[in-house]
Formats: C-alpha cells, structure tokens, sequence
C-alpha cells in the first residue's frame, strides 16, 4: 500500500456523521493480545519479534476479518511516514518509535487498524465516527474471533488475557470516545468535569492518547480498569457517560449563545479571520482555533463550511501530513506552510499541488 | 502521599521514552543511570534517574518503610510510611533481605527477574503470571480492585491431554525450550539442543490452531 494514496483522503472517523458527532467526534474500542508462545515484546529478541511478526501477518492474511487489509511494514518506513500514521491515529507514537519488526494491517476505511509488535504482540482497534461504542464493539469482536481461530493467545481461565502491562490483563480492552468539548472549556467548568470522571475510574486524555496534552479542546474518555467486569459492562461504562457529557456540553453553548452571543460571535469570527489570512501559523494555535471555528460552525456562527472540512483540516495540519501534501518543498518552516495551506483551503481549493504553487 | 502503587510508577516511567542505554549519570554517584523512574505523588510528576545499585536502594528504602529518597530530600511525602510504595499492594515481607530475595527470584521461561519487572513495569511472558501468581495478586488487585476474569474466553479448547485450568501454559513453556536450546548450542551440547528441538516441534504441532495449519497448507 501506497501511504501516499491516503494523504487526500480522511479516515471514516472524521467524517463527521454518526450520532451526536457535534461533540463526539469518534469512538474506539482496543484489545490487547499476545501470543502464546513468545515472550512479550519488551523481552523479546530481535529474531522472537521478527518471528512474532511474521506469525502474526501471516496468520491474519489467513482469515476473513470482515475487511480487506492492506500491511504495512513499519519498521521499515521513513520517519515522516510513521508520523504520518500517528497522526491519523492508526499506530500510536510508541509503535512509531519503537525498535525492530513491527508493522499495521489498516482496512481501507481506516476503521479497523491493527498494531504488530506494539507493547503486546497485538493491538485490535476499531475506529467509528461519532458516538457509536457499541458498533465498534461488535466489529472488533468479529476481527478477534477471526484472528483467534488461527493463533493461540495468551490466556488463563483466572487472569484472561496475558497482557505484557498488567493494567492491561482480564479483557484487554480500552473503550474510549473523543469528545469535542469548547463550550466546557471556555466557561471553566471542565476541570470539575474530569475531577468528576476520575472518581469513577474514567481516565481523560488528550488527542493522541496516553501522556499526549489536550488541544484544541478535544479530550479521549476512557476506561481504567480491564479486569473482573464483562468486555460488555466495560463498554456500557463509557456509553452511561458520555450523554451526560454532550449533555453538560450542549447546555454551556446555550449559556454562550444567550448569555454571551456577541463575544462568542467576535471569538469564533477572529479565529476564522485569522485561520484565513495568518501568514505563520503553529500546530497548536491551528487546533486552539479550528476548535473555535468548529464550534461556530455547530451554533450557526459561521454559514460557509462544513464539519467534515474542519476535521479533515485537524489532521492535514499536523507536521507530517503537512509535509507529505508539500511535497519537496523544504525551504519554507513548517508554520509558514501551514498557513499558506490553511490560506488557500479557505480561498476554496484543497489539493496539495495548487496548495504548493500558491 | 503517593497514590500510585509502584507498578503505576514504573508504567509512567515508560512513557517517559528513554530506554536504559541513554548517556545519563545516576543521581547518586558517576555511573551511569540505567533505571529512569517516574513517581506520581498527588498528581505531580518526579523523575529519578539512577544506577542498578542505587535504584535498588531506592526502592527498598520506599518499601521497606525506613523513609528516604535519595533523589531529592524530603520531596516525596508519605516514602517512609508503612504500607508506602509497593508493600502494600505487593503484601511481601517488610525487610530489605526479603525483598532483595524476592527481587532475585525469575522466570523459568523468559528469565526475567522480579526486580526487572518492577523498574520495567512490564512483565517478560505469560508464564510470569502464574510464576509470579502471589506477588501479582495483590498489584492486580489494587489496580483492577478484582482478580478473576469475568469476560470472554477463547472458544476453542487446549489440546488433548493438557490441563485447561492453565490455560495456554502449556504453550509458553517454548520460550524457555528457547532459551534451553540456545544455552546448549553455545557450550556445544547438540544431543540436548537437538531435544529441545523435537520437543518445541511436538508442542507446537499440538497447539496450532486448525485454521492455522489449514492455512498453511493452503499457502
């Protein structure tokens, strides 16, 4: 597979549509495997994981998942690729950086990613777009199904599944939803909300999982635990909460709309005005407005553009994406291309040449 | 206060990214730091950096409850009360001899040491949980408050003969054929090589899944 193909196009979980996909702009569901008959990855030899990863590919090539997999081998990809592939969330930056064979099977939609060699031997992810946790449990479950008929996982009647972290062990599964939260943040209330959610084992994350900072008001809520409740209990956990989060979220716009209009209306008006016609521009301010475009766009601010153009710009916009659509243009810094990009989006093209000729 | 246990500690420290050959000196004295521990106390992050000798100091004084921290005096509350750092939730004996034996104690299979896995925070193979079964069991306890699984279960059964109250153990035991085969390769004993072999072989031929060896034969 050509990364190349992907880069003017978005995964189906930013497309914006699905249920509530105002405020939750995707859900995900994880499992954690590992084979049987290898140590886990951070033990393992160079020729256990070259092993691990060949039994592994082979295998799931072997079976129907219910999607045409395309493999990718990430070990040996340029960096910029495997940034690249960070920032469409389908490996994680540990994958990315990590040492020796490992790679990704991704389906063509980018909802089903799996990660060969990551912390465990395996990571099943099942990506949706909007609030649909139980839809990507039911997919993920398939995938498992399939793939455990062709290897033997780690697995002990008492403890579940053998994880290589034990946080980790019993189901292996990490639910979690990732949540389009301005409103909260603007009227100071999100801190009580996640004080909140620690109290019931929920855990808050930015917008590339474990140890990365929230920006541009996005937030991952997921669970803690993963053993001694039900793969089903697990999920429900998350799905109860997240209705009181859009909830809380859609009454503070409210507040912002009746209370505030006018400074709302100027914020969002400036982030655009300044989204339009910035000549330099960094990563993170890029989040902070397209955050407040988004949200402009959602109460009826701004007329001329769409939910899905503002997602796809959320990831086109990172620095490996950026520089793909660029092309071999390295005179100009990242901040100076972002802008123009961002510049010429605005003006109503969007393909990488015309970006790179503006 | 600390509220994570050490495992919580260790798992942080992971995330920090530096592996243990980075060019950094323990904080303790001019070798260099091969442990880089992350503490979570009340939210806040602390970094740790020592040598082998010096972590292992520094994690028996947090345990063995006689208080200390030899990174930064008086920074780290609550290191010398009883039940601190991973006494409890570990629930082993409270002096440093029984936990430098503990720490001493590996795996049959993958050869990892306890002590290893509590600087890592990651354990070498499956087999290190029923290896381990009794120190773990408090650790999961604390992280999870459960140790029984409650969710799915593979479908399809452990081999013919095989006990399936251990679940895939039988399977794991390869690794240290593995380990076996290769230590008798390298002092030339090929007659215990060779055995090693044929048993990998015979239990791997048990274990393969029947859409496995479908497959290959297929291929």
């Amino acid at each position: 597979m050509r990364l190349d193909t992907l880069t003017n196009s978005i995964g189906e979980w930013l497309r914006g549509t699905g249920p509530d996909s105002d405020i939750v702009m995707s859900s995900r569901v994880r499992l954690a495997r590992n084979l049987a008959q290898f140590p886990f990855v951070s033990r393992a030899t160079e020729q256990d994981r070259a092993d691990t990863e060949r039994v592994l590919r082979e295998r799931i090539a072997a079976v129907p998942v219910g999607r045409e997999l395309d493999y990718i081998d990430v070990g040996h990809l340029e960096e910029i690729d495997r940034r690249f592939l960070v920032e469409r969330q389908l490996i994680s930056r540990e994958h990315a950086d990590a040492q020796g064979a490992r790679g990704v099977a991704i389906d063509r939609l980018e909802q089903v990613s799996l990660m060969i060699n990551e912390e465990d031997h395996l990571r099943i992810q099942c990506m949706h777009s909007g609030l649909d946790l139980h839809g990507a449990w039911e997919q993920i479950k398939v995938v498992d199904d399939q793939i455990e008929r062709a290897v033997s996982y780690a697995f002990h009647p008492r403890w579940g599944y053998l994880t290589a972290c034990p946080t980790n062990v019993g189901t292996g599964i990490r639910v979690s939803v990732m949540l389009h939260l301005p409103a909260l943040v603007i009227t100071r209330q999100i801190d009580k909300v996640f004080r909140s959610l620690h109290k019931i084992s929920l855990a808050v994350r930015g917008l590339y999982g474990e140890g990365s900072q929230a920006m541009g008001d996005f937030y991952q809520i997921s669970n803690q635990t993963t053993l001694g409740r039900t793969e089903d209990e697990l999920v429900q956990q998350v799905a109860d909460v997240v209705p009181v989060l859009i909830d809380y979220e859609r009454r503070a716009r409210d507040f912002l709309v009746r209370e505030t209009q006018q400074n709302v209306h100027d914020q969002v008006s400036r982030a655009y005005g300044i989204l339009r016609t910035a000549q330099t521009i960094s990563n993170e301010e890029t989040m902070q407005l397209l955050s407040r475009v988004r949200m402009g766009v959602l109460l009826g601010l701004i007329g001329d553009v769409k939910l899905s153009d503002i997602n796809s710009l959320l990831i086109r916009t990172q620095p490996a994406h950026l520089q793909k659509l660029r092309g071999g243009d390295e005179d100009s810094s990242d901040d100076i291309e972002r802008a123009r990009y961002l510049r010429h989006h605005f003006e109503g093209g969007d393909s990488p040449s015309r970006a790179t000729a503006n | 206060m600390i509220q994570s246990s050490s495992l919580g500690t260790v798992c942080a420290g992971e995330r920090t990214g530096r592996t243990c050959g980075d060019a950094m000196k323990c904080q303790q004295c001019d070798n260099p730091a091969v442990f880089h521990i992350t503490e979570l106390e009340a939210g806040n992050v602390r970094e740790v950096h020592l040598c082998e000798e010096h972590a292992r100091v520094y994690l028996n004084q947090s345990e063995g409850g006689d208080g200390g921290d030899p990174g930064e005096p008086g920074a780290v509350e609550g290191k010398g009360q009883k039940g601190g750092g991973l006494s409890g939730p570990l629930g082993v004996g409270q002096t440093a001899e029984d936990l430098a034996v503990l720490d001493k104690r590996c795996c049959d299979m993958c050869g990892i040491t306890f002590f290893e896995f509590r600087n890592q925070g990651r354990l070498g193979c499956p087999h290190d949980y029923l290896q381990f079964e009794k120190e773990l069991d408090p650790l999961i306890a604390n992280i999870h408050g459960a140790t029984e699984h409650t969710g799915r279960r593979p479908s399809r059964p452990v081999p013919a003969g095989v006990d399936a109250g251990s679940g895939t153990d039988g399977l794991t035991t390869i690794i240290g054929l593995r380990r076996g085969m290769k230590e008798a390769i390298s002092r030339e004993d090929y007659e215990s090589a060779k055995e090693a072999r044929d048993a990998i072989r015979g239990i791997e031929d048990a274990w393969t899944p029947p859409a496995a060896k479908a497959g290959e034969e297929n291929a």
